[in-house]
């Protein structure tokens, strides 16, 4: 997977992007879905199966792979 | 402009809050910084068109899914599994996975050792001057075509779902995409398409995953379409004994022989959107393997696409109909099924996630089209017509210009494209039209080593002119339908399948006679491009994990099980 990331021209990874991608999208939908925990919308403005909190879940789940994705293809790991 | 279309919704469907317009900017933002990052690296017509042919398998191999992940999956499959059941799986299953192993371990080869840039450049070398420019003119006439479908389809969405603009959604998504593509080339293209790949499983897994949970697992969801739909909705082969017994009315003949053995092997090994991302590999071996693995994903994604218009059956308390019907009593249609969904489950950001996912679907597709569109334009009409003694750099710089026309024709199209009632019947007929004749010249040119330059372009030519004219024939007499689909009742999908079958085999029986009738081609000239005479380099001193037979083999097996479990 990594191979790209080898090819002197190209020293960002695609799979770097993506990570940034997932972070930043998993801690702002987490981070919404928290909020919604706290300051509980009203019923009629409710989701079905609200009460499963899948933005604060799926959101952390997404971050965690972001946040694995940006470590395992961070550009100075292929810095000398 | 079609006003039924257009008028689909007097509101919106769903109201984004600031969290889900955040992630919809950033997502524009970080495509648009890919594009700028990677403008310096396509200064050679070899990194711009072929992203210099380093790609991996894996980004190869999800780039050429992605690039189908236009119009087509998201909104319209989704539609269409509401109106037809599962039988629109077949699309994702019989319908591509038999063919991209086929590109896999039979063409892939061909294509890559001849080192062609493009499927008319193929054909330039196996049947002459004459193939590549019917083949070229008419794949750039689809592509643009395709690239307004894609256009049309993200304005609508966002026009239903968010209540924007039609015509600003246009010019946005397309100017977008015109940007990052002309600075970054085919490899900008190929990065965005694995982001939004990535993109679009994030966001819309989730619906699919909670629509079970509230239809009650797979059980509940299919005693609930039984009440709701019926049975036959619920048969991938069950009920394709009769036309008259399943929601498409099709035999499986269509399906088998028009959809599996025609329709799919052309779209999937001949179309060279798809078949551009696999030449960037960075050799044979991965070549080989990125439609393997395309197809492992492919097989996956009637999980986040059929499976939602199934559930919206199972859960939705309304019932959802024709365009025409919705715009008249005020209600929603088939097209809505996925945003209805999403609206359903998703809270803040989950929604800006899975409105992000669908306008990536959109604009992976749009760019496929226009980075194929300028590659065959560069290479086979200007290279090759135009300005036969081209120097690279003019060569790069028509594929920038090129692509930012291709967006501007693309967008006259996106107008043109409202002309019609359904997109996804559209679609199929273009490819009827064009692909299912090409798949039976590339088939016949790498495979039977007899055929020759004058079959090869008069059995194209004969393919392409006999499915217009069966087309034209039905439109004129809509009763010519029990001859062309086999069946008075043969709905437009039906007609398509049948079609591209019968065009392909005059393609196929017009350059078989007319190669018989004329003078073979010296064996010397068909060395790497056709089978028999090209050596192809073997693998046997590869482990069976790093094979790309191993793998095939793994995913047709797969492929058979899903067939049973679903008949």
């Amino acid at each position: 997977m990594s191979a790209d990331t080898s090819k002197a021209r190209v020293s960002i990874s695609i799979w770097f992007f993506i990570g940034i991608s997932l972070l930043v999208n998993g801690v702002v939908i987490c981070g919404a879905g928290v909020y919604e925990l706290i300051q509980s919308p009203p019923a009629e403005v409710r989701v079905v199966l609200y009460q499963y909190h899948a933005n604060v879940w799926w959101g952390a789940l997404l971050a965690l792979a972001g946040a694995f994705y940006c470590r395992l293809f961070a550009p100075s790991r292929d810095k000398p | 402009m079609n006003p039924a279309l257009l008028t689909a919704s007097s509101s919106t469907l769903v109201h984004l809050s600031p969290v889900d317009l955040a992630i919809i900017v950033f997502y524009f933002a970080l495509v648009l910084a890919i594009g700028l990052y990677l403008k310096g690296r396509a200064n050679t017509s070899e990194d711009f068109f072929l992203a210099g042919r380093e790609m991996t398998a894996w980004i190869a191999g999800l780039s050429f899914l992605s690039a189908n992940l236009g119009s087509l999956e998201l909104m319209g499959w989704a539609a269409s599994s509401y109106q037809y059941g599962i039988l629109a799986a077949h699309w994702y299953w019989i319908g591509a996975i038999p063919a991209m192993v086929f590109l896999g371990l039979v063409m892939m080869p061909f294509y890559y050792i001849s080192k062609t840039h493009s499927v008319p450049g193929y054909l330039k070398l196996r049947f002459g001057e004459p193939s590549r420019t019917l083949s070229s003119i008419s794949f750039a006439f689809m592509t643009v075509l395709m690239s307004g479908i894609n256009m049309y389809s993200m304005a609508l969405v966002m026009k239903v779902i968010l209540g924007w603009d039609i015509h600003f959604s246009i010019w946005v998504s397309s100017v977008t995409v015109a940007i990052y593509v002309a600075m970054g080339g085919l490899r900008s293209a190929i990065f965005n398409e694995v982001l939004q790949f990535v993109l679009i499983w994030a966001g819309a897994l989730l619906v699919p995953i909670l629509g079970l949970v509230e239809a009650g697992g797979m059980s509940g969801l299919r005693a609930r379409i039984i009440q709701n739909a019926g049975e036959a909705y619920t048969h991938l082969w069950g009920t394709m004994g009769s036309p008259d017994a399943n929601p498409m009315g099709i035999h499986w003949t269509g399906i088998v022989f028009g959809l599996g053995a025609v329709i799919s092997m052309g779209y999937w090994t001949t179309d060279f959107l798809v078949v551009q991302r696999v030449l960037s590999a960075h050799n044979l071996r991965a070549a080989k393997m990125a439609p393997i693995i395309g197809a492992a994903f492919k097989m996956c994604v009637p999980f986040i696409v059929i499976l939602p218009g199934l559930l919206g059956w199972a859960v939705l308390p309304f019932r959802l109909t024709g365009e025409d019907v919705a715009v008249a009593t005020g209600g929603h249609s088939y097209n809505e099924v996925l945003p209805l969904m999403m609206a359903r489950y998703c809270g803040p950001g989950l929604l800006g996630l899975g409105v992000t996912a669908l306008i990536a679907g959109f604009m992976s597709g749009m760019a496929g089209n226009v980075s194929a569109f300028a590659t065959v334009w560069t290479y086979d009409i200007y290279g090759a017509l135009l300005h036969r003694n081209a120097s690279d750099q003019q060569y790069v710089r028509m594929g920038r210009w090129c692509t930012i026309v291709g967006v501007l024709i693309s967008i006259g199209t996106a107008y043109l494209v409202m002309q019609f009632a359904s997109i996804m019947d559209y679609v199929q007929a273009l490819f009827s039209f064009f692909i299912a004749p090409l798949f039976g010249t590339v088939l016949l040119g790498m495979l039977w080593k007899r055929a020759t330059k004058a079959g090869g372009f008069f059995g194209l030519l004969a393919g392409t002119l006999s499915s217009i004219g069966m087309w034209a024939w039905v439109k004129v007499d809509h009763s010519a339908l029990r001859y062309i689909a086999m069946s008075p009742h043969a709905k437009d999908m039906a007609e398509n399948m049948y079609r591209a079958l019968w065009s392909w085999l005059v393609c196929v029986v017009v350059t078989v006679v007319v190669s018989l009738l004329t003078k073979p081609q010296p064996v010397e000239e068909l060395k790497g491009l056709v089978y028999g005479v090209t050596e192809i380099p073997q693998e046997e001193h590869t482990s069976m994990l790093h094979r790309p037979v191993f793998w095939a083999a793994v995913v047709l097996i797969v492929f058979v099980i899903l067939q049973i479990i679903f008949w």
